[in-house]
């Protein structure tokens, strides 16, 4: 028996994985499934990282998104509407130009395009303040409410076991998995608890995983026409803001750095973050302007030191998939197969780089090149 | 057929078979089926949702905790929020 703590999308897709190798599953969610960070994500979706570790795992990953819906048997939503990173510089021209180089030898096809080929792509860009852009008509988002629900329920086909509103307090030598539902007995542990991952670690004695919780908010429009803003567009220089369509029903999803270090259960939005966001959201597309807002919320990125994930084994028969530093949605489907494959095989096809991701770095004072934080 | 979300045009078919299929809790109603995401925030729909989900639970409606409330109370334009800036 193998005992999931943490009920996100990493936590839901690596229990359906295992179950799909006919191991028997049980995940405990102190909540609702998705109330963590995954309910509260961008849907964004991309290969466009600038290290080989990130782009090998997130291709594969875009390979998974691909199959998905038909494997699980619902609709995720997975739509290839690209990313469109825009440049306001020479500097950052020039710095494109090489992730291109890098992404384009692992297969992921992203190029340089000029101002009016964005336009083409976006057609209500401020198209006159960038320089180029890099574009991957490849990268793409999905529903994060589906997704989830998608994975959930092809697990229970195969006899996952949910356990909502079950908080785990304590884990015994063993292991002994204490709940504010009782007690389970479980061969293998797998803490997939994001921002709150330090205290599980911490149950048995191993905090270290370095992660910090950071409150990051987002704010969404009224639906706008189909077709305007469907790739998530992005001037890392604007303070990394970025704005997209929602791939369901159209509305404008807006997003910038401006973050608070925060306890994760913390997830009251600021006024602050709403003015400072929808200030960049106006330079990127000026019509939005005209545009009603209709929500806020906040959720976490659980940060690490490199803003790199940690997954792989703490300790024997305990593993972790934790600190996605805002990018573990995108993810889940590669490293949810990479993860059970590896705990009930050894070995897996998946091209996840485990020295990279290796949790126990952070102790060795090995730190990876930071990956780029945004959906 | 009949709509309880106006602004999503969700049914009573859509909610009840959801709910026959397990999921109970609103929060996940409301994202499955995007009831009180509209320009309404829910004002007009929320309320006989919960009213559906206590009938086909047994539950008291004031059993059924209420989604958070969430800023802006009523949409607002962006302009509002941007003015004097450049
Ligand atoms: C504003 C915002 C925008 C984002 N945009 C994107 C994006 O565009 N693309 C992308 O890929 N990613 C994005 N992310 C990041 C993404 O949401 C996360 O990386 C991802 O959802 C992590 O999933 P998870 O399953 O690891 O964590 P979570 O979804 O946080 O799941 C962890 C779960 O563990 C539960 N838990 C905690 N402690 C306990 C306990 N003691 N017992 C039982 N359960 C417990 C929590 O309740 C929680 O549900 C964004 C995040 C935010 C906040
Ligand atoms: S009627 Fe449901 S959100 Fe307006």
């Amino acid at each position: 028996m193998i005992g999931i703590i943490g009920g996100g999308i990493i936590g839901v897709a690596t229990a359906y994985e295992l179950a799909k190798l006919g191991e028997e599953v049980v995940v405990f969610e102190k909540k609702y499934l998705g109330s963590g960070s995954t309910f509260r994500c961008a849907s964004g979706i991309r290969a466009q990282f600038t290290d080989e570790a990130n782009i090998k795992l997130m291709k594969y990953s875009i390979d998974r998104w691909n199959e998905l819906s038909d494997e699980l048997g619902h609709d995720v939503m997975f739509q290839q509407t690209g990313y469109l990173f825009l440049a306001t510089s020479e500097e950052e021209v020039e710095a494109f130009k090489n992730n291109i180089k890098l992404q384009n030898k692992f297969g992921v096809p992203t190029k340089l395009i000029t101002p009016e080929e964005a336009k083409e792509i976006v057609p209500p860009l401020n198209a006159d303040a960038f320089l180029a852009g890099a574009w991957n008509p490849e990268d793409g988002k999905a529903s994060p409410f589906h997704t989830l629900y998608a994975y959930r329920k092809a697990g229970e086909r195969l006899g996952v076991k949910f356990y909502e509103y079950t908080k785990v307090i304590g884990i015994e030598e063993g292991w002994k998995i204490k709940t504010t539902r009782g007690e389970f007995k479980v061969d293998i542990i797998v803490n997939a608890t994001n921002a709150w991952a330090r205290e599980i670690n911490a149950m048995i004695g191993k905090d270290v995983v370095p992660i910090k919780p950071f409150k990051h908010q987002l704010v969404k429009t009224e639906p706008i026409e189909r077709g305007q803003i469907e790739p998530l567009v992005c001037p890392p220089a604007w303070n990394d803001s970025y704005v997209i369509q929602d791939g369901e029903d159209g509305g404008v999803i807006c997003g910038t750095a401006l973050e608070y270090e925060s306890s994760p259960d913390d997830v009251t939005p600021t006024y602050e973050f709403a003015k400072e966001v929808l200030r960049w959201a106006v330079k990127i597309v000026p019509a939005l302007r005209h545009v009603h807002i209709v929500r806020q919320w906040a959720g976490h990125y659980a940060r690490t030191l490199d803003n790199n994930p940690a997954i792989g084994k703490l300790t024997e028969n305990f593993y972790v998939a934790i600190g996605f530093s805002g990018h573990g949605f995108m993810m889940a489907p590669a490293v949810a197969q990479a993860l059970a494959e590896k705990i009930v095989k050894g070995r897996t096809k998946v091209p996840l780089d485990w020295d990279w991701f290796d949790p126990w770095r952070f102790e060795r004072g090995e730190l990876r090149s930071s990956a780029f934080q945004i959906g | 057929m009949r709509i309880v979300c106006r602004c999503n045009d969700v049914t009573v078919e859509e909610i009840e078979k959801l709910i026959d299929e397990g999921v109970t809790d609103l929060e996940e109603l409301r994202r499955l089926l995007r009831i009180g995401m509209g320009p309404c925030q829910g004002r007009t729909c929320i309320p006989i949702v919960i009213s559906i989900l206590a009938r086909k639970t047994g539950r008291r409606p004031e059993e059924i905790p209420l989604p958070n409330a969430r800023f802006p109370v009523r949409p607002v334009k962006i302009e509002a929020l941007v003015e004097g800036e450049k």
